[in-house]
């Protein structure tokens, strides 16, 4: 209730319809030749990739690529231990990254460089080489903390890849932040009594939906995605995309990978795709953010 | 209870409160220090010792052995012409993007395209130009059966080339998503006030357009050659690292450990990385600031 009431409270940023084509008199060549060569350079090799999955192991055309995805134990259970860690790592990172940030909006903004400063070392500091420290750690590190982190995938990546959800979490809500009136939100819910956790999730949470789900999305695609990381680890419990690989190099079957890859693209395609609907029920500024 | 009930003093509480605010800070950089401050630490500080001792030498030798210094060459080459081409290019995407409706299908469909580009990078991409363009890819086979020209004598898909039209795919959607909001930033009364002054649309360009966008061009190229330059994924996923650029060699040399004991130069190249990128990045904060001057 709180938020549809707030929602009407709250000055509520309404770009004025900007009369752009007013000025523009004619279709412009150069757009029309920049936006087909792009499609395309990204619809060609993706209509390549179909076909390519859509051949089997017999040389024939079939979808047996895709139902092998469901069908073959190894793949599904890939497929659901990445989708658990993309979960999970969406949360926590969501957990430690929204009430920071509104604290550093509503009473520290000088810490907002800190928090850039942090937020952007994930990208500084390239995969391959926390893959290489993790290497060394699995070395040198005590035995408890080997035999709590470093036996599963879901121990050991989980908390990495938070870390390298960093910096697009901080951007996104950040950026959802910026586009509403915090402290006003804030200083209403407080003095009607709400304390900071029923502000922060009833009143505040609920006007950023649209960054912290493109945040959350964006999490889901990278932990979809990252092999560097992954790849260092012990084999026997393989993610979605190292599984990828390994059918590729190993099994000697790329159409599973092809196949593999475009479900991966396609899903999150359709999560980032639905997001841009919901921005633009809910205003549009925040639909930047991807 | 709360002061801001109070309208007079809305936003600042007491100044005893402010360490009980900075608790709050507390879970996220505890966080960050241990989840990526221990691999850093592990990292650093393995290149800095040899037998168990603070050393140097691992960082000298990184710096003046061949075989450490050529892979630092060519990770430079590769990250520099497959940042300035997708900038570029990304530049002019956005802007044809950006020149068409708000709210349109078009503008949607790009954005959504671009962070699933953008982010997903390395492996999956990867495995879209393998089909195409590898030696068994849609497009070879189509170039040997219907043309009669055999692709897979003259190209590799891991090639230096191969590897970095993978990063195209993915570095021009970040380029994308970094200019957007700069070129939706310029107003369209700018472009007016000019044209009532008499500018061309070229004089324009030249004059407004270009100066005010040339911060974000400059700082989102950077973020595109720290990009190329820490990629890894691709490689991996075409089973190339064939090339022989610096993700690679670290890669190598944490892994064959049994024989020689390069970890430490592993280690020492990983803090080189770091430094590269993390040059790059204070390049990239230092214009990002001028950037925002115009673009609010």
């Amino acid at each position: 209730m709180s938020a549809i009431e707030f929602e009407a409270i709250a000055p509520r940023r309404v770009a004025p319809p900007q009369p752009r084509t007013a000025a523009r008199p004619r279709p412009r060549a150069w757009r029309v030749l920049i936006l087909v060569s792009m499609a395309v350079f990204y619809v060609l090799p993706l209509v390549c990739a179909v076909k390519f999955s859509l051949i089997n192991q017999k040389g024939t055309y079939g979808p047996q690529n895709y139902t092998a995805i469901v069908n073959n134990g190894a793949l599904s259970d890939a497929l659901i231990l990445s989708l658990e860690i993309a979960a999970i790592t969406a949360a926590v990172a969501v957990l430690l990254v929204f009430p920071t940030t509104v604290l550093v909006r509503l009473k520290l903004p000088k810490l907002t460089v800190v928090m850039e400063a942090v937020t952007i070392l994930p990208i500084v500091v390239p995969p391959i080489v926390i893959a290489a420290g993790l290497l060394q750690m699995k070395e040198t590190a005590p035995l408890w903390v080997v035999n709590t982190f470093f036996n599963h995938p879901l121990t050991i990546l989980t908390p990495l890849y938070v870390v390298l959800a960093m910096p697009l979490m901080y951007r996104a809500i950040d950026t959802g932040l910026r586009a509403i009136d915090l402290h006003t939100l804030v200083d209403a819910s407080r003095s009607l009594g709400a304390g900071w956790p029923t502000t922060l999730w009833r009143v505040v949470l609920p006007n950023v939906q649209t960054a912290v789900l493109g945040g959350m999305f964006l999490t889901i695609a990278l932990c979809l995605g990252e092999v560097v990381i992954a790849n260092q680890l012990d084999q026997s419990n393989l993610t979605f995309p190292l599984e990828m690989i390994q059918f590729a190099s190993q099994d000697n079957a790329p159409g599973i990978s092809v196949a593999m890859a475009l479900v991966a693209l396609l899903f999150t395609f359709l999560l980032l795709f639905m997001l841009s609907f919901l921005a633009r029920r809910r205003g549009g500024r925040t639909a930047r953010v991807v | 209870m709360s002061a801001a009930t109070s309208p007079a003093a809305p936003r600042r509480r007491g100044a005893r409160r402010i360490p009980l605010t900075w608790l709050g800070m507390l879970p996220f950089l505890l966080y960050m220090l241990v989840f990526l401050g221990a691999p850093l630490y592990v990292v650093v500080h393995g290149a800095l010792t040899a037998n168990g001792h603070f050393t140097l030498s691992n960082f000298s030798a990184i710096l003046t052995q061949a075989q450490y210094l050529i892979p630092l060459k060519n990770s430079v080459i590769l990250s520099l012409w497959t940042s300035l081409g997708p900038a570029i290019l990304g530049l002019a995407l956005a802007a044809a993007v950006v020149a068409g409706p708000r709210d349109g299908v078009l503008r949607r469909v790009v954005s959504s395209a671009s962070g699933v580009f953008a982010y997903f990078a390395g492996a999956p991409l990867a495995f879209v130009w393998f089909a195409s363009l590898g030696t068994l890819g849609v497009i070879t086979v189509f170039f040997k059966t219907t043309l009669g020209y055999d692709l897979a004598k003259h190209f590799d898909i891991s090639s230096q080339l191969g590897v970095g039209i993978c990063y195209f795919y993915f570095q021009i959607p970040l380029m994308v998503i970094f200019m957007t909001p700069a070129l939706e930033g310029l107003k369209p009364e700018w472009e007016e006030a000019a044209r009532n002054l008499g500018a061309t649309r070229r004089s324009y360009i030249r004059h407004v357009a270009a100066p005010v966008l040339a911060p974000s061009f400059i700082a989102a190229w950077l973020i595109l050659f720290g990009s190329a330059f820490s990629a890894f994924a691709t490689m991996l996923a075409l089973d190339g690292c064939t090339q022989v650029v610096v993700p690679c060699k670290i890669y190598f040399e944490m892994s064959n450990n049994v024989l020689t004991n390069s970890i430490p130069f592993g280690l020492a190249l990983g803090t080189e990385m770091i430094a590269v990128v993390g040059i790059v990045m204070i390049f990239y904060w230092w214009v990002q600031r001028r950037a925002g001057r115009w673009l609010r």
